[in-house]
């Protein structure tokens, strides 16, 4: 080949290259940009609710009972009441969600009902929280007579709740590659036993992810608890974990934070950010616990 | 076991893709004990034909079939225990898929989903079969490791051995040589070899010479219908009954 000179120029550095290096590194630094420009917020918002809820923050803050018409005091009945509306609304919305979405996912054919359900699960999903709290005051509150109560909010968040877990429980187990099926069905084994050796398995860390991340959802929620069960004030004993029954009304951590910033009147500055932290905090815990899990079940998968 | 020498014999099977139709009605009869292979260029129907034999294509909703197959004497359409029908039929496919549990989970698993329990009646069957398969000696020591793990080849012969494990009378091989080398390839056809004497030995394959090297009788399936069935030494021949058979073994057209 006709080089230019003693040294070849095939490999030398052109205007082409140095502009695509060029592009390269921007590209690089704007999304590096972005990727801290989303974490700064977030550190932000913590630190400084930390820096408010400071003075109150303790463990008495969690276990006492709010005082002085909500002046002083503690969370504790708002704290125990957001534990019930969660574990009771993931406790109905849960297996109901996963064994749909597992119908669905491997056993449904492709025709018009099933098209039908789908497009359902799609729509309810985006509902706002705020339609589902007027669903539930007419199904739960009245048309099924629980009245206001924890059952009937439990209720509404699982309703709420039910269309994301289906959908995400049908990501996960679409995730695990057909050919794992076709392999299963090869040798003679029904689609429960492909399902129970090789779909499961592979998939239960994905479901788990999207059921706790509903977690957090529900927890925040205010409407709908507002409209089916949730309450300004409710007495309990302090520290006592079962103060509630399925048929009380109960306070919730979200409708409380609401209270104490807006409906009363000169309360202790950092008691609504204490309250904030709380349930960001017992939100995050849930969330890592949900990491931690997932971390640990990724280990055991095994492709 | 019915008497006669005819293990599966297919009548005017048609099979359809919603209205795109793949086989167009064809017939033919395999032997007990034989390789038979099928060869044919991409889009033929060879692995449409394989997935009609052990009724898969009841997993795919668009899929039509009419005509009739029976094995060994049933009618596959009237069977009333399609699993065991299956089992009947192993079925190795053209990319290895190890599932995704231990190399003895994996030849384990039919003999358990068809009810076996017994841990020594498995060990026997998973040594039997991992032998059959040539792999015994390469994973006797890490049976409880992921079969997954395994290289391309070894994972095929871990499919071959998975199929084998359900005591299967018929053996299809869909093009098991395209994601392994040629001398796995060659230790797989000596265990085909072997294995003739028991079962029967279905090959679908695109390489020629495989064919020619293996099959007692080679059938040549184009656009979804037979072209030739014979005996390998004519298909293979200089002078193919079908002028178009001559042409594709040699590369003139395909």
């Amino acid at each position: 080949m006709a080089s230019t000179g003693p040294t070849t120029q095939r490999f030398a550095r052109t205007a082409q290259a140095a502009r695509s290096e060029r592009a390269q590194k921007v590209a690089k630094w704007v999304f590096g940009a972005m990727a801290l420009a989303m974490v700064a917020p977030l550190i932000g918002i913590v630190t400084y609710l930390l820096y408010r809820a400071w003075p109150s923050l303790g463990w008495e803050f969690l276990v006492d009972l709010p005082r002085k018409g909500m002046r002083e005091g503690g969370i504790w009945p708002a704290f125990v009441g957001t534990l019930y509306l969660v574990t009771i609304s993931l406790a109905v919305a849960a297996p109901i969600g996963v064994l749909a979405a597992i119908y669905l996912n491997e056993y449904a054919r492709d025709n018009w009902f099933n098209r039908l359900i789908n497009l359902a699960v799609i729509n309810l999903a985006g509902v706002p929280s705020i339609v589902h709290a007027l669903f539930g005051l007419g199904a739960f509150v009245y048309a099924a007579q629980f009245g206001f109560s924890i059952l009937s909010a439990s209720l509404t968040l699982a309703i709420m709740t039910l269309p994301v877990i289906i959908a995400s429980t049908r990501e996960a187990l679409a995730s695990v590659p057909r050919a794992f099926r076709e392999a299963c069905w090869n040798v003679g084994a029904t689609r429960w036993q492909t399902i129970r050796a090789v779909v499961l398995p592979n998939s239960i860390s994905g479901i788990l992810t999207g059921i706790i991340l509903q977690v957090s959802r529900a927890a925040g929620e205010t409407a709908p608890i507002m409209f089916t069960g949730a309450v300004f004030y409710k007495a309990v004993q302090r520290g006592d974990l079962f103060p509630y029954r399925l048929g009380d009304q109960c306070m919730a951590l979200s409708m409380h934070l609401y209270t104490v910033s807006t409906q009363v009147p000169n309360v202790k500055e950092s008691i609504p950010y204490a309250t904030a932290i709380v349930l960001l905090g017992s939100v995050l815990l849930v969330n890592a616990t949900a990491i931690a899990a997932r971390v640990f079940m990724r280990r055991r998968k095994r492709w | 076991m019915g008497g006669s020498s005819r293990i599966v014999e297919v009548e005017g099977l048609r099979l359809a893709y919603g209205i795109k139709e793949v086989l167009h009605g064809i017939s033919f009869a395999i032997d007990r004990n034989e390789i038979f292979a099928v060869i044919g260029p991409a889009q033929s129907g060879k692995t449409s034909l394989l997935r009609c034999l052990n009724r898969t294509t009841d997993f795919i909703p668009s899929a039509t079939v009419s005509g009739s197959i029976r094995v060994d004497g049933d009618d596959i359409r009237r069977v009333k225990d399609v699993f065991g029908l299956r089992r009947r039929v192993g079925m190795v496919a053209p990319l290895p898929v190890g599932l995704p549990m231990s190399i003895y989970d994996n030849v384990a698993f039919a003999p358990r989903c068809s009810g076996m329990t017994a841990k020594r009646e498995l060990d026997d069957i998973v040594e039997r079969c991992l032998t059959q398969a040539a792999l015994w000696d390469e994973v006797k020591d890490r049976l409880s490791s992921l079969g997954t793990a395994l290289s391309g080849g070894q994972q095929q012969r871990l499919t071959i051995a998975r199929a084998l494990s359900h005591q299967p009378e018929i053996l299809c091989l869909d093009e098991f040589s395209i994601a392994i080398d040629p001398v796995t390839t060659m230790r797989i056809e000596d265990v085909l070899k072997g294995l003739r004497r028991e079962i029967t030995i279905i090959l679908v394959t695109n390489l020629v010479q495989q064919a020619r090297r293996l099959a007692d009788r080679t059938m040549f399936l184009w656009n979804g219908e037979i072209v030739e069935l014979g005996p390998s030494e004519i298909v293979f021949s200089d002078h193919p009954a079908d002028r178009r058979t001559y042409d594709y073994v040699n590369g003139i057209f395909g």
